[in-house]
């Protein structure tokens, strides 16, 4: 590290207040510790000086797709800090915890009114080990009922960790293909269970699809999956497009895992941390992953039917942390990413269900908004209503010279963070743009404004575009020798 | 839903403003008119209409201050280890934490950034990986180190399973004195992929031409640091099996690192690395393993490079193991690396240096001695030390632990992790620098009391 001189060091510690014992055994003592050494000012410079080498939420606008690079409310953040939450011992007995298992609680409910699923777990500590905990989950049904299925169906369109998932989970990919206008090819799914038939463990897709689009047959995919006795699995990466909309399990999934970093706001730390609860129909809540929190009492004061955290879990009830009856096991060594599950609770406490309905509506109209302000400029993925995010495709600006990746770089040297791009796989040069909820019409109308000159530039002088960004802090880097010659420590 | 419904809807949703979502009702007229839509409801119209608007029971929304104070008052239901002295370890460790490692994680271009896939503007995330991974490689002293993992437990999981996809074998062996939760999440990890796990006794480790890897703690579950490591290291390899070592960074401050007893992969919780304990998460888990492995390795790697005007700069690279490039044949599905968390540490082990670290490990290694010494010395205890010992210890007590811990807990003590379901009538005592001798003589004396 830049600055260490041996003999400097940035913060002081307390001499021993005990008697001096024999010490280490010999055999077992370190020799050599090579650690930078930094005076206190050179370690908070150092750090400083690198955070603002990065573009976040907080400085620019991120319209990153499939990522829902919303506002992190900073009162989250003030609450996660909260000593009776961050100084809690994951040991400690179920008793001594009961204001963080309440959180727990209340969140696990929210979760599944929200989804309209029967239980949730916050286990998962990221999404994509919430598709690994769903898709075990499944397993673990299917063996429970003498079904041993070998194969799981994925979309051409879905994320990486989707088939990385299936196969983590012992699981052979079937790939199903899209249709031209973006829907599921009902065809293609046929064909496909069919011929797989009784080995098909699920179906997994995401909803809205990696595509922005809401697939118009879900309900019918959903049937022909069940009426192979397979089950339906859904990536909840999109969630934010459908808060308060409609329920994924009123339209036959039958596990979905939530990305916390994503629709309920958890800051993304540059890679993390993030949380993937899952949420099950009532068939799979046996599996779920261990620790699971109950309420040992219930709550009196409840209408019939009710299951919100209506009281915020501040209510009278004694809770639990239980091992679910046919567990599939735990997934971390405690009992999630704890920090992460009490912003997200907090955030749900801020918007209530007028709110999240209002985040969706809001995110959508976003998106719509921009596909309407671009299309004339770009290529559109597919030509209809869009969810949160639109799709477009830069193949008339390759034509012109400056391909896709050349775009998303123009967008720095305008103050923006490039979309999301190459993703997904199946539309040519892919252009993904989420602006989500959180941005002002002044901050979209000055996006679409610097989108539309990247065009003409695209058209006019292209170089402009091949050379960018000509004003970040760095330049474009070699990849090929980095991956060639790795260089990856001091 | 009626249209009325739908309009009653559409009218109560729109006209209300949150802090979160700032478009105006004029801006949302002029969006639609450009859009050409009739309502914002009409943009869903491809959600089939029996579904749309279902209800939604959950509570009434709360201000901020409202929000904060229901926060608090929850919070306060906690017994945390910041009002209580705290000897509770058992994988997740209170340290104390220089008050400069939060102002500088929490910064918003840290906290708010994404996943650094643009470097030009995402070098200083890229940078604190290089850094990580660097520091991760001084700790342990193996040769790369990956951006981190979810925590150690899975970290240990993707490591047995690393070690599958080297050797090409199916089958496991793990001491059974590896943390218990961390055994459990090897076994779920291993039985998705149809993979056998065989636990197996300590010191007495069987191993054959099936076995992929030997899995090991040091210090192990109950504290314990052997002077055997050496050994198991050698019947794993001439039995053709990696030999996989879960350290403890802390320790690593003045035990000599896994690399010198034969470890091929090194796993580690870094929590105690200045991350607070926040009941269990987020940590980070460390990943670190020889050179020859690199392309086997889970998760995130950055590389430093130079760009086109010759500039040192950093980028994420060997992302053809990854699952977004590989998909079904990717080296895991890991797509985070905690980095946040894992910045934490990086700004610990900064501020900290060699010396800080090693006064840490020596601070705690002290206490815990002193406190065992003591413990001993107590008529109708006994602390188990036919082995040497870190800053935890397994004391044999007179009556079950959860009698005592609940006495402890009326004097303002939280007591050690009662292990009596693993060994019958015993407590996992576990003392760090943040106990001072005024609390570790006070559960002497909360002990001694509690006897009868």
């Amino acid at each position: 590290m830049e600055g260490s001189r041996a003999g400097r060091v940035g913060v002081t510690l307390p001499a021993p207040d005990v008697p001096a014992s024999e010490g280490v055994p010999a055999a077992l003592l370190r020799r050599e510790l090579r650690l930078p050494e930094l005076s206190q000012l050179d370690v908070v410079r150092h750090f400083t000086r690198l955070s603002q080498l990065n573009w976040s939420i907080d400085t620019h606008m991120y319209p990153l797709g499939s990522c829902t690079m919303k506002l992190n409310p900073k009162v989250n953040d003030a609450i996660a800090a909260m000593p009776g939450f961050a100084e809690v011992h994951p040991m400690q007995p179920a008793e001594d915890v009961q204001g963080a298992l309440a959180v727990m609680y209340g969140l696990q409910c929210d979760l599944a009114e929200i989804t309209g699923m029967a239980e949730a777990s916050l286990a998962p500590l990221a999404g994509a080990q919430g598709e690994l905990a769903g898709v075990l989950v499944i397993k673990a049904y299917l063996e429970s009922i003498g079904e041993k299925r070998t194969t799981i169906l994925v979309p051409d369109s879905a994320h990486g960790t989707n088939p990385a998932t299936a196969s983590m989970a012992g699981y052979d990919v079937v790939a199903v293909k899209p249709q031209p206008d973006g829907d599921m090819d009902l065809d293609a799914l046929r064909a496909a269970l069919e011929e797989h038939g009784p080995t098909v463990a699920a179906l997994m897709i995401t909803l809205p699809s990696t595509l922005g689009l809401f697939d118009r047959n879900i309900v019918r995919i959903a049937e022909m999956v069940h009426a192979h006795g397979a089950q339906m699995y859904g990536d909840g990466a999109n969630l934010n497009a459908m808060l308060g909309q409609v329920k994924p399990g009123d339209l036959g999934f039958d596990v979905m895992h939530i990305n916390l970093h994503k629709t309920f706001s958890q800051p993304h730390g540059g890679g993390g941390p993030g949380a993937g609860p899952i949420v099950v129909k009532e068939h799979l809540a046996p599996f779920l992953p261990s620790p699971h929190v109950i309420a040992l009492t219930p709550r009196p004061s409840r209408p019939q039917g009710e299951r919100g955290s209506t009281d915020g879990g501040a209510g009278a009830e004694q809770y639990e942390l239980v091992d679910p009856p046919r567990s599939i096991g735990r997934l971390g060594a405690f009992q999630g990413n704890f920090g992460v599950v009490l912003r997200a609770h907090a955030y749900i406490r801020s918007l209530g269900a007028h709110g999240l309905r209002a985040i969706s509506e809001a995110a959508v109209l976003n998106a719509n908004y921009i596909q309407a302000r671009l299309r004339g400029a770009y290529d559109l993925g597919h030509d209809r209503t869009c969810m949160h995010e639109v799709l477009f495709s830069g193949r008339r600006q390759k034509a012109q010279g400056a391909k896709t990746l050349d775009i998303a770089k123009r967008m720095i040297d305008y103050g923006y963070h490039p979309p999301t791009i190459y993703f997904p796989l199946v539309v040519d040069e892919a252009l993904m743009i989420e602006p989500t909820e959180s941005e002002t019409k002044e901050t979209l109308d000055a996006f679409c404004e610097a989108m539309l000159q990247i065009a003409h530039e695209a058209e006019t002088q292209p170089e402009l575009l091949r050379e960018a960004p000509h004003t970040a802090p760095i330049r474009r880097l070699d990849e090929a020798t980095a991956a060639r010659q790795p260089i990856l420590r001091w | 839903m009626t249209t009325e419904a739908a309009a009653a809807h559409e009218r109560a949703t729109l006209t209300d403003t949150h802090p979160y979502i700032p478009l105006t009702d004029d801006d949302r007229a002029a969006m639609l008119a450009a859009i050409g839509a009739a309502s914002t409801d009409a943009l869903f119209d491809d959600i089939p209409a029996r579904y749309r608007h279902p209800e939604l029971r959950l509570a009434d929304p709360l201000s901020e201050l409202e929000l904060l104070d229901e926060m608090r008052a929850l919070g306060a239901k906690n017994r945390t280890a910041g009002d209580y002295a705290c000897f509770l370890g058992a994988g997740a460790y209170r340290h104390f934490r220089p008050s400069l490692v939060d102002p500088l994680v929490m910064r918003g271009e840290f906290l708010t950034s994404y996943t650094p896939y643009q470097p030009e503007v995402s070098q200083g995330t890229l940078q604190t990986i290089f850094e990580f991974q660097s520091l991760v490689c001084e700790l342990t002293g193996m040769d790369v180190a990956n951006a981190g993992m979810y925590d150690g437990a899975s970290a240990l999981a993707e490591a047995c399973l690393m070690a599958c996809a080297v050797t090409g074998r199916r089958r496991i062996a793990i001491s059974e004195r590896v943390h218990p939760n961390w055994l459990a999440v090897v076994q779920g990890y291993a039985h998705g992929r149809d993979i056998a796990v065989d636990v197996q006794p300590h010191s007495e480790f069987a191993l054959t031409d099936e076995h992929a890897c030997l899995a090991v703690a040091q210090p192990d579950f109950f504290g314990r640091v052997s002077l055997d490591a050496a050994s198991w290291g050698e019947a794993a390899h001439a039995a053709g099996a990696l030999y996989v070592v879960a350290a403890e960074p802390i320790s690593l401050g003045v035990y000599r690192p896994p690399s010198e007893y034969g470890a091929d992969i090194v796993v580690a919780e870094g929590q105690s690395l200045g991350v607070p304990l926040s009941f269990g998460g987020p940590y980070v888990g460390l990943f670190a393993c020889r050179d020859q492995y690199i392309r086997q390795m889970p998760g995130r790697i950055v590389g430093q490079t130079k760009d086109i005007d010759g500039r040192t700069g950093y980028v994420l690279t060997l992302q053809t193991r990854e699952q977004h490039i590989r998909r079904e044949r990717a080296t895991s599905n890991i797509c985070t690396s905690e980095q946040l968390i894992a910045l934490s540490t990086v700004i610990y082990l900064a501020a900290l240096g060699p010396r800080g670290l090693r006064r840490v490990a020596e601070l705690c290694y002290e206490k815990a001695h002193y406190a065992a010494d003591r413990i001993d010395a107590l008529a109708g205890y006994s602390v188990e030390r036919d082995e040497p010992f870190f800053h935890e210890f397994v004391v044999r007590t007179p009556k079950p632990p959860a009698e005592i811990n609940r006495a402890l807990l009326a004097r303002g003590i939280i007591g050690g992790l009662d292990v009596s379901d693993l060994l019958h009538n015993r407590m996992l005592v576990c003392v760090t620098e943040m106990n001072s001798r005024s609390e570790i003589d006070a559960l002497v004396e909360a002990l001694g009391a509690g006897r009868e």
